[in-house]
């Protein structure tokens, strides 16, 4: 097995390197995977409006995991970077949350997941921005700039699809209830993500639930939707344990810089 | 078996204008298709905004907007191409008024 080289320049003093390079490879995973998925849209949207909506949250969710994939390099120090990061690992290497690689299902069921993730990231990256690591914290605020539009166009739609035609309140309500399982793991952490979170670089995650349900609660509620009841929850993402549809995701989205490495236009 | 269309109801059109810095007018772009206002907004947003182009949108039903009938051209908008008096340019602006 290679040793990474790490090396902690710039970061919080007295933070265990891999553990950060290891959190910092997870946020930009999440992004980077819920940004695939999104971009997996373009040219099919329910409207050209909506198409374009969706292009637009992808390129925000893959911006951000540029930014994330790019420090994570560095903090590694062996010379990989955002591009071999992201093109380069393969599913068990990746540590994104097991929510964020569901299929999309249909439009309903995008709403949805796109709805649960970021009224959990919108107060996640507010509290990041804090972050002891201060170039962690400056890519938290410049995501939580985009992440509230996120928000709002996923409510908005959840609304009106949740309180809509027969149709669309089935749809939405069977993909909350599909969905669901997969949200505990928003809020789980490792004990390395715990003792970041100890020295102010992460975010103790369990924190944020209250803001969390509170939020969702407001939109289904209007939508006229009930929250599911919490059963077992599935995880593994953090320890690359991922459903299979992760490895479908990640063979598309590689083939190109695979087959043509280096490959720019 | 009678097949029943997608989409019964088309979604109605709706008018953009943006303002692309504060203290100017807000100027006609395009149009969307959106089942309400907020919509509409969220859609002019994604459609029209994309490259910094706008401080504030408005967003107007198309249906509301009265038009001029292009066939009464001849008799509304010619007779001005021989008042050119009437233009500006006569006239000497200060620089301090800034933007007219």
């Amino acid at each position: 097995m290679r040793q990474a080289n790490f090396h902690c320049a710039g970061t919080a003093p007295g933070a265990p390197a891999s553990a950060l390079f290891n959190y910092v490879l997870g946020l930009a995973d999440d992004a980077l995977v819920l940004g695939h998925r999104l971009s997996e849209w373009s040219g099919r949207g329910p409207s050209l409006e909506e198409d374009i909506a969706l292009s637009n949250l992808a390129l925000d969710l893959i911006g951000q995991a540029r930014l994330y994939y790019s420090y994570a390099g560095e903090l590694e120090g062996e010379g990989r970077d955002e591009d071999a990061l992201a093109y380069l690992r393969d599913e068990h290497a990746y540590r994104n949350l097991l929510l964020l690689e569901q299929p999309n299902g249909d439009f309903a069921a995008t709403m949805v997941r796109h709805l649960i993730y970021a009224a959990f990231l919108v107060p996640y990256l507010q509290a990041l921005s804090g972050s002891a690591d201060h170039r962690l914290g400056a890519i938290a605020a410049k995501a939580a700039k985009e992440m509230p539009y996120h928000l709002r166009h996923a409510a908005e739609w959840v609304i009106r699809l949740g309180d809509g035609t027969e149709e669309s309140r089935g749809r939405t309500e069977a993909a909350l209830g599909e969905l669901w399982m997969y949200t505990g793991e928003m809020f789980a952490m490792d004990v390395a993500e715990s003792g970041l979170a100890a020295q102010g670089i992460a975010v103790d995650r369990g924190t944020l639930k209250p803001t969390w349900e509170a939020g969702l609660e407001r939109v289904l509620s209007e939508a006229t939707l009930r929250r599911p009841v919490d059963g077992w929850m599935q995880t593994g993402g953090r320890a690359s344990q991922h459903t299979e549809h992760l490895g479908r995701l990640l063979a598309e989205m590689q083939v190109l810089h695979r087959a043509h490495p280096g490959a720019t236009w | 078996m009678r097949v029943e269309p997608m989409s019964e109801t088309p979604m109605p059109l709706w008018e953009v204008f943006i303002r692309n810095r504060s203290g100017m007018p807000h100027k006609h772009c395009g149009s969307v298709h959106a089942a309400d206002a907020t919509m509409a907004l969220q859609a002019a947003r994604d459609v029209y905004t994309r490259r910094g182009e706008s401080v504030s949108i408005w967003v107007v039903p198309s249906r509301l907007i009265t038009a001029s009938d292009p066939g009464d051209k001849d008799f509304l908008f010619e007779p001005t191409a021989s008042k050119p008096y009437r233009h500006p340019t006569f006239y000497t602006v200060p620089d301090e008024v800034g933007h007219m």
